[in-house]
């Protein structure tokens, strides 16, 4: 108990030694310090630098002490396209409330608006960051929290844009409430374990509104990614955790609202996917449980190319999709149960809510589609239905024992 | 020609058959809200009826008036009138009764439903207006059958295999026909595949607004435009307006030098 309380003591003490010995530089284009430059290079560790209104124009600024940097009215730090803007060397750097525009494009460096090298501790939070080539970069880093970030690109091309925000062989990072539009990737992840994303938005990018790549035990949940080139992409990740997001209205040829490739032993639960050339794609990925999930109006709800074995769908709405399950194979390891399909046309004598006859999802049409895809412009055409029909009764060319056997007569709700 | 055409179009009015078909359509429509609780699905369902029965009843409705005014034909082309506005205004008179059972017999329903308020409506009503041009086309190629065989028997059984080859059989050697040669590039010739049939057109038209999201799954850049922008839209129309006119014309033109 004694030790307890003088624990506290000394505590309480170092904290307000701190607070007292650290002072708050003011920048503005009247004060004594003009630049963040000049101001970062007059503070001692943990002071906070206060930035006023109005316009500097400053790139390749390092902030190698543990600082807090404050902007008041979101001031504007102007790279004049010469280089990287920020860049972050030290422990425990809080960056808050500033206005970034004009990142210098190159082809040989990846020039941020703010990077994060090397750093533990880090808060970036109310920037907002507009004509970027790459937007927050986040380097070897970790126990970072980035929130309530606005990222506004102009990307025309994939080759000459950068990713909105960037996390590399950085672990442990929070991000949320951020919106990202128009960059190349809007989140992307490589090397990035245990990071949580939660309620960001990422719409209108050119390649993906969330990339991850060798990234293992991550979250992302209630995030909305709407209107990219090609959806999400979920790559060569283990134990990734998926909840509540929703997928929009990803519209093209090799457009998904989400690809998984190789991901193993993830849970995909609670997400909605809105009228999506193809839902989900899933190529070698294994024991995933998909649980809870909307499919809606997408062209396909789910795609499944090969070497998926031991993955479960349970529970999920499948609405008024144009096919809701393609098969490549004539082998099926899956699991469908107890889904609601709005294509079941099965009748419920006994009334315990599960259809009496297995649900047979998918149709030999997807199968010939898959093959000649031109035959597309028969979908549901009268004849498409009578083939479909007769598969269903014998089938040949689709996996046999892919069946829901216990289909739900209403929607499920949870 | 209006005359004959009001003359053809209320007497359809006060026929059983017009009535029939009303009550079938208001019937179809209440039952399908009534189960599904859904407009959008709903109108999919809509739409798999409209394209195969709105051309079967075209035809069958068209052969059969025709061998029926039989009789009323002959009392008006003893009588000094244009011979093409008589045929005309017949055609007219059967298209636009059908065509009015068919739009109030649905509309009803699903405006008492809600329809106004949903954003199905746009869908719906680009439903109503291809089930429309199904009718017109159906009884035009119906007149024709009718025109050229004297023969009832005869000509109610061309009219039925007319419909049975362009609502199923023409899709089966379609497809076989698209899976034997995959391995060319085949865009152009599923596109002109579907101009020359007006049910796989009308399908399309519809396809385009329902299922827009898979069509635009496949790569092909001629897929892309047609399906992609509203270029596909308006060719489709434009042939539909050409599928009306051309079996019209040959009405006309069959009526000037037919014997009676």
């Amino acid at each position: 108990m004694k030790s307890l309380v003088l624990h506290i003591i000394l505590c309480l003490s170092l904290l307000t030694s701190s607070i007292s010995f650290s002072q708050t530089i003011e920048v503005c284009d009247s004060c004594s310090t003009t630049t963040l430059k000049n101001a970062i290079a007059k503070a001692n560790p943990f002071d906070t630098i206060s930035i006023k209104k109005g316009t500097y124009k400053e790139y390749g600024i390092k902030v190698d002490k543990p600082l807090t940097i404050i902007g008041e009215d979101y001031p504007v730090i102007d790279g004049e396209l010469k280089g990287e803007v920020i860049t972050v060397i030290s422990d425990n750097v809080t960056i808050d409330g500033l206005f970034v525009i004009n990142v210098g494009t190159s082809y040989t460096e990846d020039y941020a608006a703010i990077r994060v090298r090397k750093s533990k501790h880090f808060v970036i939070q109310n920037v907002v960051l507009e004509k970027l080539f790459f937007g927050i970069y986040i380097e070897k880093s970790s126990y970072g929290k980035l929130y309530h970030n606005k990222i506004i690109g102009d990307a025309k091309e994939e080759y000459n844009s950068g990713n909105g925000i960037q996390l590399w062989y950085s672990n442990h990072i929070e991000i949320e409430h951020n919106y990202v539009e128009h960059v190349r990737d809007g989140i992307y992840l490589e090397f990035s374990d245990d990071c949580l994303i939660k309620n960001n938005v990422s719409a209108e990018n050119l390649r993906y509104g969330l990339h991850f790549m060798f990234s293992n035990n991550d979250i992302y949940q209630d995030n909305t990614f709407e209107n990219n080139g090609a959806g999400v992409a979920v790559m060569f990740s283990k134990k990734i955790k998926m909840y509540n997001n929703i997928f929009k209205e990803n519209w093209g040829t090799a457009s998904y609202g989400m690809l998984l490739k190789e991901i193993n032993d993830a849970e995909i639960i609670g997400n909605t996917f809105e009228e999506n050339t193809i839902g989900i794609n899933i190529e070698g990925s294994n024991r995933i449980l998909y649980k809870h999930n909307n499919f809606k109006k997408n062209g396909w709800a789910v795609k499944v190319r090969g070497a998926c074995y031991t993955n479960r769908f349970i529970e999920n709405n499948f609405l008024y999709n144009s096919f809701d399950i393609a098969y490549n194979s004539k082998i099926n390891d899956n699991v469908f149960d107890r889904n609601y399909w709005s294509n079941y046309t099965g009748y419920d004598l006994d009334k315990d809510g599960i259809g009496d006859v297995p649900y047979r999802p998918v149709k030999l049409f997807s199968y010939i589609v898959n093959r000649t895809p031109e035959t597309i412009i028969l979908l549901r055409s009268l004849f498409i239905d009578i083939i479909d029909f007769s598969e269903k009764v014998s089938p040949v060319f689709t996996p046999d024992n892919l069946l829901d056997h216990n289909p739900q007569t209403k929607k499920v709700t949870w | 020609m209006f005359k004959i055409l009001k003359y053809s179009f209320f007497d359809l009015m006060r026929s059983r058959w017009s009535y029939v078909y009303f009550a079938f359509y208001l019937l179809l429509g209440i039952v399908l809200l009534f189960l599904n609780n859904d407009l959008s699905k709903a109108v999919i369902t809509l739409m798999n009826v409209i394209i195969v029965l709105v051309p079967l009843i075209g035809t069958i409705f068209g052969v059969m008036y025709y061998y029926n005014s039989r009789e009323f034909t002959e009392l008006l082309l003893a009588q000094p009138l244009k011979r093409p506005s008589i045929f005309l205004g017949q055609y007219l008179g059967v298209a636009l009764s059908l065509s009015m059972s068919l739009i109030l017999g649905l509309g009803i329903p699903f405006i008492f439903y809600g329809l106004l308020k949903s954003n199905a409506i746009w869908d719906f009503s680009l439903l109503l207006i291809t089930g429309a041009f199904l009718t017109f086309i159906f009884t035009a190629l119906a007149f024709n059958i009718a025109m050229s065989n004297e023969n009832k028997i005869k000509g109610f059984g061309y009219a039925i295999l007319l419909w049975l080859f362009l609502a199923i059989i023409y899709d089966g050697l379609f497809l076989m026909t698209l899976i034997m040669f995959e391995d060319y590039p085949l865009d152009k010739v599923s596109l002109i595949g579907t101009m020359l049939n007006p049910i796989d057109l009308s399908r399309t038209l519809i396809l385009l607004k329902l299922d827009i999201s898979a069509l635009l799954g496949y790569t092909g850049a001629v897929f892309k435009q047609f399906f992609g922008t509203s270029f596909g839209l308006i060719i489709s129309f434009i042939m539909l307006i050409l599928w009306v006119i051309l079996p019209v014309l040959r009405i006309l033109f069959k009526s000037k030098r037919k014997d009676f």
